[in-house]
C-alpha cells in the first residue's frame, strides 16, 4: 500500500522523531511511505480560535497537497489534526462558500486515518510485538486524547496495541479520560484554568509511579510533559508511535528534552 | 422612485441575568483562588457524573433515546409558531390565561401586575431558571412584593443573598456547615442547636417553608415542559415543595421560555427518561406535577402562564446555533466540563453556567453584549459536553461558530491590532504552504538557543506567556521532519529509502 504522511506542524517542527518513528512502522509492515511537500498544517489552531477566514487558505493547502499526490490512504499521527481534517475542513471551505472545496476536502478527509486507526482497522495489527517487534521495557501510563476518544472514536485501539508491546509494564491512569487542558489558545486566553486542569493530569500521571506517559498527540503530551517538567517531575512523555516503533535492537530513546528536573512546582 | 419598506426587523436579544459582568478569564482567576469552592464542586459533580453513568449505562436504547430526543427537539424548532398557536389554543379552551413576553421587563410587568390584581404581597416559587433569567425576584421586591423560594437549594442561595451556582444543584458551592451557619443567620426562628446533618437541616427548611406554604396565595412557577396537543404544563422536581406550590394557592403564574414545547403527551415520554438520568442520576424523579387549565374546586382557580421570548427567536435565527434551544436543562454539561468543574458557575456570569451557558447566554444576547464574548472561549472544546447531552446539542461546534462570529465582529474595529490577530495572521501565512512552514522551521536552532544549556523554554513574551506560566517547553530539535525526509529522499525514490538510524538528535 501507498500511505501518504501527514506530518502535521507540531511533529514535523518539534517532535520529528515521532514521524520517523510513524515511517518505521508502515515500512517494516512492507509499505511504501510518502510525504506528500506541500503539506503543513490542518488549520485547527484558527478554525478553533474562530479565525475561519485565516484558516482558509491553511485548509485550502491541505486539500491541494493531499488531493494531487498519488496514495491509497492518508494517516498522520495526531487525532487530533485527524479529526480537524475530517470535521473541520469542509466546514471551513462551506464557509467561504466553495463547493469545490469542500467536495475535495470531504474526499481527502475520508482516506485520511489517525495511526492507531490505520494500524488496527485498514492494516490489521493485532499485536505489536508479534507483528512490529515493538519492545519497550519501560513502565508506562497511558493519556487518551480528547478529539481521538471523542470526535475519532478511537475507543481502545491506542491501548491495545500498547498492552501488545513486549516488555512493557501499563500503568492505569487515573480519571484518564479527563481533559489535559491543552486546548490549543485555551491554554493562553485561559491560562489559570487550563494550569488548573494540567496540575490535576500531572498528578494522576505521577500517582501511577509511571517513567513515561505516553498517547497519541504530540500537543497533548507537550502540554503534559511541559507541566510535568516545570513540577521537577522525573516523569516525561514519548508519543505512542516512538513505543510502536522501538525494537530490542533500536530502542526508543526515553531521555526527554523536558526532563531536566527544577524542583519548581505547578501553580 | 421605490418605496421600500425595509427588511423586517431582527428578533430582539434578550435582556435580564444573562450578562457576564467581567470576562471570564477574570473571574475564573478569582474563583480558582477559592480552594474549598474547589472542593465542594469537584466532590459534588464527581459524585452526580458517577451515578448519572451507572443509571445511563443500563439502559441499552439510551443512544436511540438521544436521537429521539434531539428529532424532537428538531422538529419543534422547525414549526415553533404553529405549536405556540396549537398551545395557545388549547390552554385557553382548558380555562388557562396566556401572556406573551418579547423580554425580560415585558415579563416581569406582567408578572407583577397579576400578582398586584390579586391584593397579595407574598409569593411562592418553586425553582425556575425562566425567573432566574429574568430576574423576576428582584423586580417583585423594587414593587414591594415578596418572593420565597421554596426549593431547599434555592432557599438557601436566597437567605444566604447569593445567586446559584449550577442549573440543577444552585448551592452545589456550599457545604453543609455553610448551610447551617445560613440557616442560624438568616431563618427567623432557626434551633440555635441546629447541627449540619442532612436531615437535620432539611426539617429546619421544612418547618420554615410550610408556614408559607399553608398562607400564600399567589404562587410563581417555571415549567419543564409544554404539551401543544393538550395545553398541559409539567413540572419535574425532587423535593414535593414544587408540587405544594403547584396545587395550593388559588393563583398560579407559571413563567416559561417558548422553546420548551414539546407537540404531543406521547413525545414526553422521552423525555421522561432523558431527564431524570442525566440530571439527577435518577431513573426516575420523585415528583412529576402535570396540569391542564383550571379544574373547578381543586387546585388553583386563576392560571396564567407568560410565555417569554427574551432571545429566544434570536437564537433561532442562527442557524449553527439554534440547537442550543433543544436544552431541557439537565445540568450534565456542567457536571462533566473540566472548566466547570474548577471554576464554578459564577465565574460564567449569566443565570446559565458551563458549557451550555458558554453557548446559550452570547446566543440570547448577541455576542458583541458586555463581556459575553469571552464565554465561548472558556472550554478546551473537549467535548465531555456533547458527548453528555441528552438531546444531543453540538455544544463543542456552536462553541468554535461563536468564537468566529466573535472576531468577525471585531474585524476592522481596532485601531491597534490585537496580539491574536497579528499572531493569527502571520501563522496563516506561514501553515498555509509548505515552502513557508520549511522557511519558518530553518528558524529552529534559534529556539535551541533560546532553550538554553537545560533544554528547555521557561518563559514567552506577550500572550504566549501564558503557557509559560505554568509549563515549560523543550528545545525544538536540530532539525526538522521536512529537511530530514527532503535529505533521505534527495537521490533515492521514497520506496527505496532507508530511513536514517541517527536520529538520537531530534528525539523528543
Amino acid at each position: 500500500m501507498r500511505i501518504a504522511l501527514f506530518a502535521t506542524c507540531i511533529v514535523d517542527a518539534m517532535y520529528p522523531a515521532t514521524a520517523k518513528a510513524t515511517v518505521r512502522i508502515l515500512e517494516r509492515l512492507g509499505h511504501e511511505v510518502v510525504f506528500p511537500e506541500g503539506q503543513a498544517c490542518c488549520g485547527q489552531m484558527h478554525v478553533n480560535s474562530g479565525y475561519l477566514k485565516e484558516a482558509v487558505p491553511v485548509v485550502a493547502n491541505h486539500v491541494a497537497a493531499f488531493d494531487t499526490a498519488d496514495y491509497d490512504v492518508a494517516v498522520a499521527p495526531s487525532g487530533s489534526c485527524v479529526a480537524s481534517v475530517k470535521h473541520q475542513h469542509p466546514m471551513v471551505a462551506r464557509s467561504c462558500g466553495d463547493a469545490a472545496l469542500e467536495a475535495r476536502a470531504t474526499a481527502v478527509g475520508a482516506k485520511t486515518y489517525e495511526l492507531s486507526e490505520l494500524l488496527v482497522d485498514v492494516l490489521g495489527v493485532t499485536d505489536a510485538g508479534a507483528q512490529l517487534g515493538s519492545y519497550f521495557p519501560h513502565r508506562v501510563t497511558y493519556h487518551p486524547s480528547c478529539h481521538g476518544m471523542r470526535l475519532l472514536r478511537l475507543g481502545d485501539r491506542q491501548s491495545r496495541l500498547l498492552r501488545t508491546v513486549q516488555g512493557i509494564d501499563i500503568a492505569d491512569l487515573p480519571e484518564a479520560d479527563q481533559c489535559c487542558g491543552f486546548g490549543g489558545t485555551f491554554s493562553m486566553k485561559n491560562a489559570d484554568v487550563s494550569s488548573a486542569m494540567l496540575q490535576d493530569k500531572a498528578a494522576n500521571v505521577e500517582a501511577t509511579g509511571a517513567e513515561l506517559c505516553t498517547g497519541g498527540d504530540a500537543s497533548c503530551l507537550m502540554h503534559i510533559g511541559g507541566g510535568l517538567s516545570r513540577q521537577g517531575s522525573s516523569t516525561t512523555t514519548l508519543h505512542l508511535a516512538e513505543i510502536l516503533a522501538s525494537t530490542m535492537e533500536e530502542p526508543a530513546s526515553v531521555t526527554g528534552e523536558v526532563r531536566v528536573s527544577t524542583g519548581k512546582a505547578l501553580r | 422612485m421605490t418605496t421600500f419598506l425595509g427588511m423586517p426587523a431582527l428578533p430582539a436579544f434578550g435582556s435580564g441575568n444573562l450578562f457576564a459582568g467581567e470576562s471570564f478569564p477574570k473571574a475564573a482567576h478569582r474563583e480558582l483562588g477559592n480552594a474549598q469552592l474547589r472542593a465542594n464542586l469537584g466532590h459534588a459533580t464527581h459524585t452526580i457524573r458517577d451515578k448519572r453513568q451507572a443509571v445511563v449505562s443500563e439502559l441499552p436504547d439510551w443512544e436511540q433515546l438521544r436521537d429521539a430526543g434531539s428529532a424532537i427537539k428538531e422538529s419543534v424548532m422547525a414549526r415553533l409558531p404553529d405549536l405556540l398557536e396549537e398551545f395557545e389554543k388549547n390552554f385557553t379552551a382548558r380555562g388557562g390565561v396566556i401572556h406573551w413576553a418579547r423580554d425580560a421587563r415585558e415579563a416581569n410587568e406582567i408578572v407583577a401586575g397579576l400578582v398586584r390584581e390579586t391584593g397579595e404581597t407574598e409569593v411562592v416559587k418553586v425553582k425556575s431558571m425562566a425567573t432566574q433569567e429574568i430576574g423576576l425576584n428582584e423586580y417583585l421586591e423594587e414593587q414591594g412584593i415578596e418572593a420565597f423560594e421554596t426549593d431547599l437549594a434555592e432557599l438557601i442561595v436566597q437567605l444566604d443573598h447569593d445567586k446559584p451556582s449550577h442549573i440543577l444543584v444552585p448551592a452545589i458551592h456550599k457545604n453543609r456547615t455553610e448551610i447551617r451557619d445560613i440557616f442560624l443567620r438568616e431563618m427567623p426562628g432557626a434551633d440555635p442547636a441546629l447541627t449540619n446533618e442532612p436531615p437535620v437541616l432539611a426539617m429546619a427548611a421544612r418547618e420554615h417553608l410550610r408556614r408559607k406554604f399553608l398562607t400564600a396565595k399567589v404562587a410563581v412557577s417555571g415549567a419543564n415542559f409544554a404539551l401543544a396537543d393538550s395545553g398541559t404544563l409539567a413540572v419535574v422536581e425532587s423535593e414535593g415543595n414544587g408540587r405544594m406550590c403547584l396545587t395550593l394557592p388559588e393563583t398560579l403564574i407559571t413563567v416559561m421560555g417558548i422553546e420548551k414545547l414539546l407537540p404531543t403527551w406521547q413525545d414526553l415520554e422521552v423525555f421522561m427518561q432523558l431527564l431524570p438520568r442525566s440530571s439527577t442520576g435518577e431513573r426516575m424523579n420523585p415528583y412529576t406535577s402535570l396540569w391542564t387549565g383550571v379544574t373547578e374546586g381543586d387546585g388553583p382557580q386563576n392560571v396564567h402562564l407568560v410565555l417569554l421570548d427574551n432571545g429566544r427567536s434570536a437564537a433561532l435565527a442562527d442557524e449553527m446555533g439554534r440547537s442550543a434551544l433543544h436544552c431541557i436543562r439537565c445540568s450534565a454539561c456542567m457536571n462533566v466540563c473540566p472548566v466547570y468543574e474548577r471554576t464554578g458557575g459564577h465565574a460564567y456570569g449569566s443565570t446559565y453556567p458551563g458549557p451550555i451557558g458558554a453557548i446559550l447566554s452570547p446566543l440570547l444576547t448577541g455576542i458583541e453584549a458586555e463581556e459575553n464574548s469571552s464565554l465561548p472561549y472558556a472550554s478546551s472544546l473537549c467535548g465531555a459536553c456533547y458527548d453528555a447531552c441528552p438531546v444531543k446539542i453540538n455544544i463543542p461546534d456552536i462553541l468554535v461558530h461563536l468564537r468566529s462570529v466573535d472576531v468577525d465582529s471585531k474585524r476592522g474595529t481596532r485601531k491597534v491590532p490585537s496580539q491574536m490577530d497579528v499572531g493569527m495572521k502571520a501563522a496563516s501565512w506561514a501553515l498555509s504552504s509548505g515552502k513557508h512552514l520549511g522557511l519558518v522551521e530553518k528558524g529552529l536552532p534559534l529556539g535551541r538557543l533560546a532553550a538554553g544549556r537545560d533544554k528547555k523554554i521557561k518563559k514567552l513574551p506577550g500572550i504566549a506567556g501564558g503557557w509559560t506560566q505554568s509549563r515549560d517547553i523543550p528545545a525544538p530539535p536540530t532539525q526538522s521532519f521536512r529537511d530530514w525526509w527532503a535529505k533521505e529522499h534527495k537521490s533515492a525514490a521514497p520506496s527505496q529509502a532507508a530511513p536514517s538510524r541517527d536520529d538520537k538528535e531530534t528525539q523528543q
